[in-house]
């Protein structure tokens, strides 16, 4: 991987001389946040060494704004309940700041720490050369795939059911690059850029994932008969590498044509591979159809870094503070996290307790259709997790 | 829109003199549907205008039938029109690429000139290849003709069974720029760029559109879709446009929503919409969607309008595999063509139509494979004309 990157370092002619250096090359008067946005080809990576404190973790939590705050208090009741061996180092980003300062704390502490918990971020601000703080952090972390677990909830009346689909998502550029500019006054471009390294890494992930995981089919969704070069690029990359994993089949789909059939005939669909902006669509699209913005819970990968958040990154300012948002999210994130770091007893010991609070003893928010408040729901969880 | 239409169109008739003078001597005729020569009034009505306006009031119509099943639906759209005794004259027209003389594939001349001077049309659908090629044939006609907004009503019809009600949704989408520029470029070996264009003209009038179409159909609310939490500037230039129109339109409700969470709210609860306006790539995945939500692009109708005219077509694909045989269905080009038809104005041949075919497809007697019967072409044709009387 970094042997791929560093040829391509070799083109830009500032780092010719420095692409002999460490693979966490970068040059010195460039900061990494403009390492990341300004030079896209480039991903720096200075690699700082994950802490680990006798047996118990310590997970970076940033709660981010809108329900974020209370989702994660939920959290760590029920953390503090179990006795999870994991210790939360709370880092606030202010979404009123313009400048960048609490993003970079809360870089570092990832870093250092291997693993994120967060919620959806704020960035109020709306001028043009503030970057959006989530997509700042994935950038910057390099968390190149998302990973969306589908899987339909018994006890939530849908109007499919039974449905069990992954999606994985490219993380890092695509239309997500943000890279605007006014060039002539009142039009306005903005670039999206397509890699073959990044498609390629996403592109094999899935397909070990899939491998991993007992899954069959893989389908891209795309949008190449109208973005040639960029799409075509990224199904291209696909179809190579499906040809490495013959026991797994592979078809391609495009975008408009795939949301028709997700409404109308969601069961096809197994893992689905796609850029950025079409995951956010098809991964809200999805969530729709199992119930809500607040029941599935996704996770950010890297090469050495992971952050864990709800599935649909809403902020929820809307319902924050009323004690009717949907804890259900979060809860499912904290229990990737602990099965990443190792800890199954303590995350089946929540997944079940889960379980049957939604589709045993059916105690659900209004969003999915029930009565209950946060509050009923993370008690009752409490209460299974006790039995 | 109407009131450029008319400038256009009238100025010629304005700058000469001697016509105005001539027509001083004619009284105004008392209107109907079927008017005689409106040329010289002053007052020309929006839909009607247009240079091939026959004495007899009869329109001429460009018909592009297309590839695939397009030949099959054309004709039986032009079945029931002759049969509902629409005073419409359809000119066929084929627009398959030609090499032209600097070496690009593009629209043949006489198509051009067809659509140019009837300023109306009714198209099948077109085949499009994927990955390298020439360019889309579709999106070279949006440009050609200049057809800034794509119309889609998606509306769930009695008798065809999905697992959403009550849906009644207008998207309406930017037609010519946004993510389909088609610019793209490999800078450097494996990363590729293509740009999005999004320009304060193209927002503002496809905004200044979506509150027009709006207040005719008597619509409520207006919703801009849009991504501006990422695409800052780009997404927030077509959000400053919609605002701006929205303070012209005080009687429609405005607001503005995320991508996402309209396409979260959209499969739950798709009564919270009313008309959407979205940029180019937004548009195209809204649209389909919620015509998945009514039961398919055989059942849509699409509208496109544009500064000099418009085009209504159907958008479901050439469906290769069942062309010549009979089995399409041609609802969504009668659908696109009763849409046509209230463009027009004629509006009682629209309603005769439209409830023609909603009653066939109420009784659900013979419908075509698609939609879960077993009938023919054919013979769901004649099944709605003999509705029609």
């Amino acid at each position: 991987m970094a042997v791929r990157l560093l040829s391509k370092l070799k083109v830009l002619p500032e780092i010719r001389g420095v692409a002999n250096a460490s693979s966490a090359a970068a040059p010195a008067t460039l900061s990494d946040f403009d390492l990341q946005h300004k030079t896209p080809v480039i991903r720096a990576q200075k690699i700082i060494p994950v802490a680990q404190y006798g047996g118990r973790h310590a997970v970076t939590m940033l709660p981010g704004g809108g329900i974020g705050p209370e989702c994660m208090g939920y959290v760590r009741d029920i953390f503090k309940y179990i006795g999870a061996p994991v210790d939360f180092e709370v880092v606030d980003i202010d979404p009123d700041v313009d400048n960048d300062d609490d993003v970079h704390y809360a870089i570092t502490t990832i870093k250092r720490n291997g693993v994120g918990l967060k919620g959806n971020i704020e960035t109020k601000s709306e001028a043009a050369y503030v970057t959006s703080r989530n997509v700042a952090l994935r950038n910057e972390l390099d968390m190149y795939a998302y990973v969306l677990n589908c899987k339909s909830f018994p006890g939530v009346t849908t109007r499919h059911k039974d449905i069990d689909i992954s999606i994985i998502r490219q993380n890092t550029e695509g239309e997500y690059a943000m890279l605007e500019h006014e060039s002539v006054r009142g039009v306005i471009e903005s670039m999206k850029v397509v890699t073959a390294s990044n498609s390629e890494r996403v592109a094999r992930f899935a397909f070990e994932f899939a491998k991993r995981n007992g899954r069959k089919k893989v389908t891209t969704v795309h949008k190449a008969n109208i973005m040639k070069l960029s799409d075509g690029l990224f199904l291209e990359t696909s179809r190579r590498l499906a040809k490495e994993y013959p026991d797994i089949e592979h078809n391609d789909m495009i975008i408009d044509n795939c949301c028709m059939q997700l409404v109308a005939k969601p069961h096809q669909f197994d893992v689905m591979l796609m850029t950025n902006l079409y995951g956010s669509i098809v991964s809200n699209v999805v969530c729709g159809l199992l119930g809500g913005a607040g029941l599935l819970s996704g996770r950010n990968y890297g090469d050495h870094y992971a952050v864990f958040e709800p599935g649909t990154r809403n902020t929820g300012t809307a319902i924050a503070g009323k004690n009717i948002a949907n804890p259900i999210a979060m809860i499912n994130a904290s229990v990737d996290m602990l099965e990443h770091l190792g800890h199954h007893f303590h995350a089946d010991l929540i997944r079940h307790a889960v379980d049957k609070t939604c589709n045993v003893d059916k105690i659900l928010t209004p969003d999915c259709g029930g009565t209950a408040s946060s509050t009923d729901v993370v008690n009752a969880i409490i209460g299974n997790i006790a039995d | 829109m109407s009131k450029n239409y008319i400038k256009v169109l009238l100025d010629p008739f304005r700058e000469s003199k001697v016509l105005g003078s001539l027509l001083k001597w004619f009284e105004p005729v008392a209107s109907d549907s079927s008017g005689s020569n409106r040329e010289g009034k002053n007052e020309v009505p929006a839909g009607r205008a247009g240079a091939a306006q026959y004495s007899t009031g009869v329109r001429k119509v460009t018909l592009i039938p297309g590839h695939g099943i397009g030949p099959e639906i054309t004709v039986a759209v032009q079945k029931i029109f002759e049969a509902a005794k629409v005073p419409i004259e359809w000119d066929e027209v084929d627009v398959t690429a030609v090499r032209g003389p600097d070496g690009k594939f593009g629209i043949p001349q006489k198509a051009i000139d067809s659509v140019n001077a009837n300023k109306i049309g009714l198209k099948g659908p077109l085949m499009t290849p994927v990955g390298k090629g020439y360019r889309s044939l579709n999106l070279a006609l949006r440009k050609e003709f200049d057809l800034y907004a794509n119309v889609r009503p998606c509306k769930s019809l009695d008798g065809i069974k999905t697992l959403y009600d009550n849906v009644d949704v207008v998207t309406i989408r930017e037609n010519t720029e946004g993510e389909y520029s088609g610019i793209e470029h490999e800078i450097v070996d494996g990363v590729v760029q293509s740009i999005k264009l999004i320009t304060e003209e193209a927002s503002k009038r496809v905004a200044e559109f979506a509150f027009q179409f709006a207040r005719d159909n008597k619509r409520k609310k207006v919703t801009a879709v849009h991504k501006a939490n990422i695409m800052r500037m780009s997404d927030g230039l077509f959000l400053r446009c919609c605002r701006e129109l929205a303070t012209k339109y005080p009687d429609i409700k405005f607001e503005e929503r995320y991508l996402d969470t309209v396409c979260l709210n959209m499969v739950q609860d798709p009564s919270k919409f009313d008309v959407l306006v979205m940029p180019n790539l937004y548009g195209d995945i809204m649209s389909d969607m919620c015509s998945g939500l009514v039961g398919g692009l055989g059942l849509t109708p699409s509208g496109n309008i544009g500064k000099n005219g418009a085009l209504f077509e159907s958008v479901h694909g050439t469906a290769p595999d069942i062309a010549g045989k009979d089995m399409a269905n041609p609802t969504a080009l009668l659908l696109s063509a009763i849409m046509m038809l209230r463009h027009l104005q004629f509006n009682e041949h629209a309603d005769r139509v439209q409830n023609a075919c909603y009653e066939v497809l109420r009784e659900g007697k013979s419908l075509t494979g698609d939609l879960g019967g077993t009938g023919k072409c054919s013979e769901y044709t004649a099944a709605i004309i003999s509705k029609l009387n």
